[in-house]
């Protein structure tokens, strides 16, 4: 067997695992759905009516939503190995790249899943705008993958430290940035009548280009993150 | 570093200071020529903090191939140092901001990206001081400034060209970008600085390994004293 699709097994299996605990206790998922519904419905109270605020501070909101969602729970996949104390045994079982590749997996599907539930119920809470439903559905995606792959890494390094819940959204912030702006920025143009497409392409290269480069980096550092 | 070359590092940061208060000639086309002097000053505090943030990651790559402490430490350093350069340039800008625009604080893309610097390398200070154990701290934050780097060259170098920007871009380089006297000047203040650098960079550095060795002879004193013994 080729060493490629070695770790792409690994992956598969982290994934599958991950998959199967989440579906179990459903703790990161109901920590990242509640505190997005949470913050959502506050949102909503505090702009009501939504219709007298403006597009770009409602779509800035919406990203600052999603992202501090993101850290209440993308974190987890790391500190829960660390707290049932099964990340030796990981260790010993997968290889750095597999572990890494399964568990980026999983935050991304779970990134996924928690903008399919609080994005459609944030347009309609605050009546936003949207024209080009094509953009946006582009826009979320790939702006939401980018969260899942700029702070994966970075939940490993948290899950080695003290205060691993202060300090995930200390750390995250400033690598999840780039995406986050924009995101924000191509979610404007995708409310825009007069923006769309043409408005929104550089900013989808730069999501996919920030992809392709954190994603590398990331593998780079893991090995040194994952083995102690 | 000599004696010579600190004495030398402080006339010649004296003379450039004189130059470009009473050599320069106020630059035209600015609201208030005067003031546009500040922007000798400003534009190498900008680029000694690109340099000592560049100077962080290679130091945190080296450290994670040859897990060498030393690598740690001159890593760390170069944080502490572009933190410092960074505030100044934050603040020098900010003054110009304010005679020039009207206001200390504009949300300009480079302002952005500086403060996003600064949390960046905040966030590494915080996330070295919530691990107790010396290896593990250098190797995540080692990790940690790899990791920050891609997002650092996008803040600098993509952001400000995708958004639009008071600050000018390609000036430094460009063959007309700059009056002569001014480019003098600037990189007459840079050379000074990179000396004031340097000799920061090798205090720290001098100071950090007094201390390990300090705590190693600590160690070992409390190693050759039996355990309950009175003194």
């Amino acid at each position: 067997m080729s060493r490629s699709s070695g770790w792409a097994r690994e992956a598969q299996a982290v994934f599958a695992k991950d998959c199967l605990l989440e579906l179990r206790t459903r703790v990161a998922l109901g920590a990242v759905v509640l505190f997005a519904v949470t913050s959502v419905v506050a949102a909503g109270f505090a702009l009501a009516p939504p219709s007298g605020v403006a597009g770009d501070v409602k779509a800035a909101l919406l990203w600052v939503v999603i992202f501090f969602a993101a850290v209440a729970g993308l974190s987890r996949v790391f500190v829960v190995e660390e707290e049932t104390r099964t990340a030796d045994a990981l260790r010993l079982a997968v290889s750095p790249v597999g572990v890494f590749v399964g568990k980026l997996a999983f935050n991304t599907v779970l990134m996924w899943v928690l903008c399919a539930l609080t994005v459609p119920l944030y347009l309609v809470l605050l009546e936003a705008p949207v024209v080009h439903w094509g953009l946006f559905v582009v826009v979320t995606f790939l702006g939401s993958t980018a969260l899942a792959c700029a702070t994966t890494a970075v939940a490993a390094i948290v899950a080695k430290a003290s205060m691993r819940g202060a300090l995930f959204g200390v750390l995250s912030f400033p690598v999840a940035l780039p995406p986050l702006l924009v995101a924000i920025h191509g979610t404007k143009a995708a409310w825009m009548a007069n923006a769309g497409w043409r408005a929104a392409i550089g900013d989808i290269h730069v999501l996919v280009g920030f992809m392709l480069v954190i994603v590398p980096a990331s593998l780079l550092v893991f090995e040194h993150i994952w083995s102690d | 570093m000599s004696t010579t070359t600190k004495v030398l590092t402080g006339v010649w940061i004296a003379a450039v200071t004189v130059a470009a208060f009473t050599w320069l000639p106020p630059a035209q086309g600015f609201r208030n020529p005067e003031s546009a002097r500040i922007v000798v000053f400003h534009v190498p505090c900008a680029v000694l903090t690109f340099i000592a943030f560049m100077a962080n990651a290679l130091y945190s790559w080296k450290y994670l191939r040859s897990r060498n402490p030393l690598a740690d430490a001159k890593a760390n350093i170069s944080a502490e140092l572009g933190m410092l350069f960074a505030v100044l340039a934050t603040v020098t800008g900010s003054l110009f901001a304010m005679e020039q625009w009207g206001s200390p604080w504009n949300w300009d893309p480079r302002e952005t990206s500086i403060v996003m610097l600064m949390l960046v390398y905040a966030a590494y200070f915080v996330l070295r001081g919530s691990v107790e154990e010396k290896s593990k701290r250098a190797r995540l934050s080692a990790a940690y400034a790899l990791l920050a780097f891609p997002a650092m060259v996008f803040l600098i170098w993509i952001f400000p060209r995708i958004v639009e920007s008071l600050h000018p871009t390609n000036t430094l380089f460009s063959r007309t970008g700059l009056d002569p006297a001014y480019r003098v000047t600037l990189w007459g203040f840079f050379a000074g600085l990179v000396s004031v650098y340097v000799w920061m960079f090798r205090l720290r550095l001098r100071v950090e390994l007094a201390e390990a060795r300090l705590r190693e002879r600590r160690h070992s004193e409390l190693e050759m004293e039996p355990i309950g013994a009175q003194p």
